[in-house]
């Protein structure tokens, strides 16, 4: 930690000109992480469903909401990919439009999530007299199973893609809280807290501006598996008819939509199924890739 | 060891304090009036009066609380109020159906996961390992339903060999029940599978690289009797906790398998609820699934004594 005096900007370190060697933290550990093919795959899939989930609008083959009752629940053919709905809708573009639906709600998730969980973890890992009561407030959300949870606040809240993202926020802010409270325990007995509090520091910069840079990893993969579940949890609830409104095509209500048809239709539930299984397990295998690229690097600072 | 299980005990009661706060709140932070939303809007004011009157609505918010805690303490959840009946009892004759399925689902999730894990940690590295890790990753990431969904499709309509969805007639035997409830489990089952899979995995692992199993090894036991008898027996507290969460977690998971297979359990019960927004059963149902969740977590803790002898609280 170069640490330019407190209260002056930014002011660019000489030691920037080092040649701009791939040394940085970024490069190293993306060097790590990249080193098992699988995770370049897992990664590079990823990428392509954000991809298409952010040019949804404009790459679609058909109109996702276009009717065409003449040519309704049609198999794959060369025109429909991935075949036709009980409206004649194709599939495919749905299935696309469906990214940009679930991958939204679970960014949105992993931004409510970490941010609550960060600040109470925060809270109860440096204020010592919050600790007990926030960690048994943890305790007592993580006593619902996450899926009964979401669908209690669901129940109170109605139905809507932002009360589907408040409320699984609210389930996954536990765990995040519990990560950052851990890591932050370890953290401020480092020595260099020590220092930062004999210059005067403020508790508001030794928390946010020393301790909080440290804890970045194991939130960054708490982060990366809360966005998979939070895409599996959205699907269940929507799949329910509690989550997201059936009109909108996420891939959960895809599926919940095709339960009256898929017994002839088995493509209406094989695609978006596929869709949110190669997401989450994308994912999953990045978060563990980022978990094993982290962890030398924490016991070496250990 | 009593000493061990007071405290505990005392633990796990705050914790069910705090639940039964959050399951007050969930439906007192419900946007307008409650007896109004769930009354509908054809109800009259004297209809919305006589039910705040019969909730305890018009009283101040603590009052209420601790109401509802005497009321639980009593064991009693209210009335649901489009069933006409306690919700104690709805949730009685709907618990058979989702205890049986959820035992089912265990045991599946158990007989792949335990095995599995042993031999993927046995065989680490290896083909059958690797193989082990990568399907159970692909299972994690199955939405549960969608496995039902599927097997419903390619076992039960395409081949009949499995009964599409329900529970039978209602004179039916427990092996017909049961019957009713094998494609379920297995959907329910196998993306559980791979969490007790790989908490068996990395837990054997770690219990075979101690020096006692290398000096068990240099003996020239059979490598069987190593992993099975001097391995697995330390392995186990880990695999235990895993299996009494899975139990849990198989709990809730039936909510949406059982709205996959149309069975009327537990499951149905609370989505039925919630659409209807049937607060009491919705309330009640919380609370007694989280003390099972909490009651099966104390339970693995205390069997770890049994477990392992090394353990003395």
């Amino acid at each position: 930690m170069a640490s330019v005096p407190a209260g002056h900007g930014n002011v660019p370190l000489p030691s920037s000109t080092k040649a701009g060697s791939s040394r940085s933290p970024a490069t190293l550990l993306l060097r790590q992480l990249f080193r098992r093919r699988l995770v370049v795959l897992s990664f590079l899939i990823m990428l392509a469903i954000l991809a298409v989930a952010l040019l949804a609008p404009w790459i679609t083959p058909f109109n996702p909401m276009k009717m065409d009752i003449l040519g309704r629940l049609k198999p794959p053919t060369a025109a429909h990919w991935f075949g036709t709905d009980e409206y004649g809708r194709d599939v495919l573009s749905r299935v696309m439009l469906g990214a940009r639906l679930s991958l939204l709600v679970g960014l949105l998730v992993v931004v409510v999530a970490t941010l609550l969980g960060t600040l109470l973890g925060l809270a109860a890992g440096y204020v010592r007299p919050l600790d007990g009561l926030l960690m048994r407030l943890t305790d007592a959300l993580m006593a619902f199973p996450d899926i009964l949870l979401a669908i209690a606040f669901m129940a109170a809240l109605g139905p809507s893609l932002y009360n589907v993202v408040l409320a699984l926020g609210i389930v996954y802010t536990p765990r995040v809280a519990r990560v950052v409270r851990a890591a932050c325990l370890v953290v401020r007995e480092m020595p260099f807290i020590e220092a930062a509090t004999a210059l005067g520091a403020s508790t508001p910069r030794i928390v946010f501006l020393h301790i909080l840079p440290n804890l970045m990893s194991p939130i960054l993969v708490q982060a990366t598996f809360i966005f998979a579940y939070a895409i599996l949890t959205e699907a269940a609830l929507s799949f329910l008819g509690v989550g997201v409104p059936p009109t909108t095509p996420t891939w959960g209500n895809m599926i919940a939509s095709a339960q009256q048809y898929f017994q002839q239709a088995d493509w209406l539930i094989l695609f978006p199924g596929c869709a949110i299984v190669l997401t989450v397990l994308s994912l999953q295998i990045v978060g563990d890739g980022l978990r094993d690229a982290l962890d030398p690097r924490l016991q070496k600072a250990k | 060891m009593l000493v061990y299980i007071v405290r505990r005990f005392a633990g796990m009661m705050v914790v069910m304090l705090l639940v039964a706060m959050v399951v007050f709140l969930i439906a007192r932070v419900v946007p307008g009036d409650p007896a109004a939303v769930m009354l509908g809007s054809s109800a009259t004011p004297e209809d919305i009066a006589a039910l705040r009157g019969r909730l305890g609505l018009d009283e101040p918010l603590l009052t209420q609380f601790l109401l509802y805690l005497g009321q639980i303490v009593r064991f009693d959840l209210g009335d649901s109020i489009f069933l006409n009946r306690p919700v104690v009892q709805a949730l009685a004759e709907r618990s058979e159906l989702t205890g049986l399925l959820t035992m089912m689902s265990v045991g599946i999730a158990m007989l792949i996961g335990v095995p599995v894990g042993i031999l993927s940690a046995a065989k680490r590295g290896g083909l059958v390992d690797q193989t082990a890790v990568g399907l159970a990753m692909l299972a994690a990431s199955i939405p549960s339903f969608w496995i039902g969904l599927t097997l419903i499709k390619y076992l039960a309509v395409d081949h009949a060999w499995f009964p599409v969805a329900g529970y039978g007639p209602p004179d039916a035997d427990l092996l017909e029940r049961m019957r009713h409830l094998v494609l379920p489990a297995i959907a329910l089952g196998i993306p559980n599978s791979a969490l007790i899979l790989r908490f068996t995995r990395t837990s054997m692992l770690d219990v075979m690289s101690h020096d006692y199993v290398r000096t068990a090894r240099a003996k020239g036991l059979p490598p069987l009797v190593v992993v099975l008898k001097h391995a697995l027996r330390n392995a186990m507290i880990p695999i235990l906790t895993v299996i009494g969460l899975t139990t849990a977690v198989m709990i809730a998971g039936a909510i949406v398998t059982e709205t996959v297979f149309g069975l009327p359990g537990v499951g149905n019960l609370i989505v039925s609820a919630v659409l209807r927004r049937d607060y009491p059963v919705i309330q009640g149902a919380l609370l007694v699934v989280s003390a099972i969740y909490v009651l099966i977590n104390l339970t693995v803790d205390l069997l770890y004594a049994v477990v392992d002898p090394r353990v003395r609280y």
